[in-house]
């Protein structure tokens, strides 16, 4: 693998993750836990579709090849999207919606952090633009979830359930491939194991607070870099594509 | 090369004439976002995007299009820049004022690292100027906005928020 084919791949999982978690958030308008939630999902989800934009409209260039963030958003098929299982999980309750932001935006804060010293110049200024955005949606989150897992027996409860269920996830993150290692090397990328040390520091304190205990899961479930989805992936993708599927080409 | 014969001053001076979509009081020069304005063969704006996600920005791209064009400047072309990013910190003394006086209170306490985490300050209201206001909702109209209500004149009001 050359150093650019690493990078529009690692460009692209950028976008992928983000896309693809805007898109479940999107889901919760109009059926949102309350207005005010709803708002927060809704802005939430429009920073993650802007980022996806303009790490596809990057992608596209370091590709060469004519396709812009439309054609990676709406004409790849879900095998061909690379994003962690954990942003691609449905929205049950509201604990597993603030879980999975937890879990996801504390990685993706420290990874967009570390991108901001990279030496591609245009991954460094996304991830600068992008980093202020997760850095308030984690404040938000993280508050969310100290008040589920410290507020009510039933809260503590379903809190607790929804970390059991997506702890399983989370470890896929930080399993990087050969795009992850050409990245450190040819482009001071992030580490993953130095984010995982801080990952695990930081969700603890987040946890604690919340008097949630970490969970005893060894179980790691991934794929998702390699487009190996859950069996939720295809109903998310279809709904989000169907109308250039049907309508192709179709603009407003 | 025939180089469009205007001043930078003057397109400047046009641009502040143009208006933020979603707070019409605002310029985009009192925003900050407008970031460079180059002058050769054709006039390039350097634009600097506000929230990843904000809606406004392909608008605010046609309308500095459509103003110059209108100014009678044909060649205009807008460039986005994203570094150094854009931060609230960049919205003028004039633009805080409009804010303020259109009801929005407006950013201020800078848009450090510090302020995004922990960043919850008593915001003063924008009609009586009472520090008692409490937060309704985070967030609000718009990704760049919260919602309060001040607890001295009851009104509610939006919170420009520290980004």
């Amino acid at each position: 693998m050359t150093k650019d084919e690493a990078l529009l791949a690692y460009t692209l999982r950028l976008g992928d993750n983000a896309l693809i978690l805007g898109q479940r958030l999107i889901e919760l308008v109009a059926a949102g836990p309350e207005l005010e939630e709803e708002l927060a999902n809704a802005n939430f989800a429009l920073d993650f579709i802007g980022q996806a934009r303009m790490f596809y409209s990057y992608a596209g260039e370091i590709e060469g090849k004519g396709r812009c963030e439309d054609d990676f958003a709406f004409l790849r098929d879900d095998r061909e999207f690379a994003n962690f299982l954990l942003v691609e999980q449905p929205n049950g309750h509201f604990g597993d919606v603030i879980v999975r932001q937890v879990l996801f935006d504390s990685f993706y804060g420290l990874q967009l952090e570390a991108l901001t010293k990279c030496k591609d110049k245009r991954l460094a200024e996304i991830a600068v633009r992008a980093g202020k955005e997760i850095c308030y949606h984690l404040r938000h989150t993280s508050q969310w979830l100290v008040r589920l897992g410290d507020g009510t027996a039933e809260s503590h409860a379903r809190a607790t359930e929804a970390l059991g269920r997506l702890w399983r996830y989370a470890g896929e993150m930080f399993a990087g491939d050969e795009v992850d290692i050409i990245l450190q090397s040819a482009f001071d990328g992030p580490d993953l194991e130095t984010i995982e040390a801080q990952w695990s520091l930081k969700v603890a304190a987040i946890l604690d607070d919340a008097t949630l205990a970490i969970p005893d899961e060894k179980w790691i479930i991934g794929g998702g870099r390699q487009g190996h989805h859950s069996e939720s992936m295809g109903f998310l993708v279809a709904e989000m594509q169907f109308l250039q599927r049907a309508y192709a080409g179709a603009t407003w | 090369m025939v180089v469009v014969d205007i001043s930078r001053e003057q397109v400047l001076e046009w641009l502040h004439e143009v208006p933020d979509p979603e707070i019409p009081v605002l310029s985009i020069t009192d925003l900050g976002i407008v970031r460079d304005v180059s002058i050769g063969s054709k006039v390039v704006v350097a634009l600097a995007p506000t929230y990843s996600g904000c809606p406004a920005t392909e608008v605010i791209e046609q309308s500095v299009i459509d103003k110059l064009h209108d100014c009678g400047i044909d060649d205009v072309s807008v460039k986005r820049v994203l570094s150094p990013a854009w931060t609230t910190d960049w919205i003028s003394a004039d633009g805080r004022k409009k804010l303020r006086d259109y009801g929005i209170a407006p950013p201020e306490y800078g848009a450090s690292k510090r302020e995004l985490l922990h960043g919850r300050r008593n915001v003063a209201c924008p009609q009586c100027a009472s520090l008692r206001t409490a937060m309704v909702s985070e967030f609000g109209s718009t990704p760049c906005k919260a919602s309060y209500r001040c607890n001295d004149c009851l009104e509610p009001f939006e919170y420009f928020k520290c980004i």
